[in-house]
């Protein structure tokens, strides 16, 4: 007999809801995409042009995601549809900038691809020389350079997609983005950095970006995604990045999200692994207004494995949602999360953690952990780990713990001369640590901390 | 060093010191036994700052200056130094870098210079080296995992990076085999000099066998009940504190 249970629960320390009762006013959202929708990449293509209305009907028939949809309950996106955003593509100019601060000073070798306000910006760029085996591309490159490809892996997206309004809006949308393709058994020993530079322009903009990342079987390579807002200026970026491994791939995913106080951030990830492969990723969430990762991985091969790990660290009255979707669909499937959050003043944190064990994926091994400090008595998180069991030989856990900074150990640092604020940015910082090392690519764990420590000491 | 008048101090709303009265010279060794409950870690608390230890009356001088109006790291700078009774563990936190936090932290507060990492590995190598504490302990982090002995040496490794003028010790024998104890004291008798002071909070007496007091005196409810040399130890340890215990007049 399948084993069925369903395990919730949630941390609240402030109530604080607004429930929308207003039907979705998406006009604007269809405005533009009347008005872009002969110059989107892929254009020429009956089945894309298809594909792109049909992703637009199906946006308007909801709108953005409110607060009534399980999945979005405790992120609202209410002052994100009171904006006015103009695509970032239809924006005239070049925002003036003359060097690419990278993540990792002195990183030689590393692949960069630069986007400033989801514009790819070849001056600020260097990613020739990739080993042969290894596709790197703009998104919009794509549909000329690799239409077979393109249909393909649309295809294969499409098939396992249930409509996510975000998602919806991205398809009909998606202007900018990167393709990374590696062909069978190549590994790319550098890592690849995609940044992703926002300036303010006169009106808000909006940047929908799509990205591919497709290793074939026994291929590996390592992406770093850095989003840096140069300024606070209001800003919507909403990615959908479709990952494909193969057999024995491996990919690690890193990601540091710093962008500005005006900036929205949706990101949506879904990933598809086979046999044995391998998905690793980070995410280090430090900027926007509201943020939201939410990752879902298909275990789709016996063996295959994923690692989903992440930090935040808010203040003020920023939001920052991390939901992942974990599907083990095949026996002998594990996944490991650890997410650690530091959270100030009245900012607001959500982590959605969902395991579903199919029928028959016995032997699965799944973990989950949200460890939260919160600095203040008005910082909120609301933890919800799901766990859907459909199989009865599983090992699966999770746990959620809310709590201040230790005092004993505060007293003792204080009482060793460590002043007070040096004191509380030293168990902070070791309290993230943690999750920060498991990270394998080198060099990146320092600058991880280095971009913490940044921000404890901008108070 | 340490003038201690008429103080009056709470935990939590409740009265612990009763006025106490105590006065430390440079240079002086004085040890203060009680019974459990008797207001001995209240003190040590007190004089270095913990939150929820509240002084309602009288008044601290340390240095003749106004001790309790300082903040816990502010009285570590002007050279307090407890070695707590159970020392903190604190996960993710190099010792190595717990220490060179502290050392460069005093450092700044009394307006030296800081000591760079050759320089602070050289200074720590030459105290490990003095106090038998071992490069392993170092890495670890701050006494996660430690021994209840190693946990106590660790003390005494920063008490001798910081220099303290004022070394408060705190039950430091609780836990100890005597052996590990012996160990403890020795590093704790390197740091004696005529220009700092020592206040040993203690229980039993053994501890005194090997950091020998000039002053013992006797806390029992909240006050000084008896002071007297070092014999008096001896007395505590054969008699016991059943002459102590009666109820508070």
């Amino acid at each position: 007999m399948p084993v069925t249970s369903v395990q919730r629960h949630k941390r609240k320390y402030v109530a604080q809801m607004n429930i929308q009762t207003t039907t979705p006013d998406t006009s604007r959202y269809q405005d533009e995409f009347l008005s872009l929708r002969d110059h989107l990449p892929g254009q020429d293509l009956p089945w894309m042009k298809d594909l792109r209305t049909a992703a637009m009907d199906a946006f308007a028939g909801t709108g953005l995601p409110t607060l009534r949809d399980e999945s979005w309950k405790y992120t609202n996106l209410h002052s994100l549809s009171a904006c006015n955003f103009k695509p970032a593509n239809s924006i005239a100019g070049q925002i003036s900038i003359d060097h690419a601060p990278r993540l990792m000073p002195g990183a030689s070798g590393c692949f960069l691809m630069t986007f400033v306000n989801g514009r790819l910006r070849l001056d600020l760029s260097s990613f020739e020389n990739l080993p042969a085996g290894v596709t790197l591309l703009p998104f919009e490159q794509l549909a000329d350079q690799h239409p077979e490809r393109f249909e393909q892996w649309f295809a294969n997206s499409l098939q396992r997609e249930i409509h996510q309004p975000m998602v919806s809006l991205n398809t009909a949308l998606m202007s900018t983005g990167y393709v990374l393709h590696i062909e069978k058994g190549v590994t790319l020993h550098e890592p690849v950095e995609i940044l992703n530079l926002s300036a303010a322009t006169p009106q808000a903009f909006s940047v929908h970006a799509r990205n591919f990342m497709v290793l074939e079987p026994g291929a590996q390579a390592t992406v770093i995604e850095h989003y840096q807002g140069l300024d606070d200026g209001e800003s919507f970026a909403n990615s959908v990045t479709n990952i494909s491994l193969g057999q024995d791939a491996l990919l690690r995913h890193y990601k540091l999200q710093n962008e500005g106080l005006g900036n929205y951030h949706l990101s949506t990830i879904s990933s598809q692994l086979e046999r044995n492969a391998s998905y690793d990723s980070f995410t280090l969430s430090l900027g926007a207004k509201l943020s939201r990762n939410e990752v879902s991985v298909r275990l789709a091969g016996e063996g295959s494995e994923c690692h989903l790990n992440g930090a935040y660290l808010m203040r003020g009255r920023q939001h920052c949602d991390n939901t992942t979707i974990i599907d083990h669909m095949v026996p002998h499937t594990s996944c490991r999360e650890t997410f650690k959050g530091v959270i100030d003043d009245q900012a607001r944190a959500v982590f959605q953690g969902r395991i579903v064990v199919h029928k028959d994926a016995q032997q699965t091994n799944g973990h989950q952990l949200s460890k939260v400090l919160l600095l203040s008595n008005e910082a909120e998180i609301d933890a919800k780990p799901e766990l859907e069991i459909y199989a009865d030989d599983v090992l699966c856990s999770h746990g959620a713990t809310a709590g201040d900074l230790d005092q004993e150990a505060l007293f003792y640092l204080r009482a060793r001369g460590i002043p007070e604020e040096r004191a509380r940015s030293i168990l902070i910082e070791a309290f993230l640590a943690e999750a920060i090392q498991a990270i394998a690519a080198e060099g990146l764990c320092p600058a991880l901390m280095t971009s913490i420590g940044h921000w404890l000491a901008d108070t | 060093m340490l003038e201690i008048k008429n103080l009056r101090a709470t935990v939590d709303g409740k009265e612990i010191l009763k006025g106490l009265d105590l006065s430390i010279k440079a240079g002086e060794v004085h040890a203060i036994m009680g019974p459990n409950g008797s207001g001995k870690s209240t003190l040590s608390y007190l004089l270095t700052g913990r939150d929820g230890y509240e002084a309602v009356d009288g008044e601290v001088l340390y240095k003749g200056r106004d001790l309790l109006s300082l903040a816990p790291e502010e009285r570590a700078g002007e050279g307090v130094f407890l070695a707590f009774q159970y020392p903190v563990e604190i996960p993710g936190v190099p010792n190595t870098t717990f220490l060179k936090e502290a050392v460069n932290s005093v450092r700044r507060y009394r307006g030296e210079e800081e000591l760079d990492a050759m320089q602070f590995v050289k200074m720590l190598r030459q105290k490990t080296k003095e106090l038998g504490f071992s490069d392993e302990l170092l890495k670890r982090q701050v006494n996660v995992g430690y021994s209840g002995g190693e946990k106590k040496r660790n003390e005494a490794l920063q008490m001798a990076v910081l220099n303290p003028a004022l070394a408060i010790l705190d039950e430091t024998d609780s836990g100890l085999d005597i052996d590990a104890l012996r160990v403890v004291a020795e590093s704790v008798n390197q740091l004696r000099s005529p220009d700092n002071a020592l206040l040993v909070i203690t229980h039993y007496q053994r501890l005194l066998n090997y950091i020998v007091p000039d002053h013992v005196h006797v806390l029992a409810h909240g006050r000084i009940a008896r002071s007297g040399g070092k014999e008096l130890a001896l007395e505590l340890e054969q008699n016991g504190y059943a002459g102590y215990l009666g109820t508070a007049a």
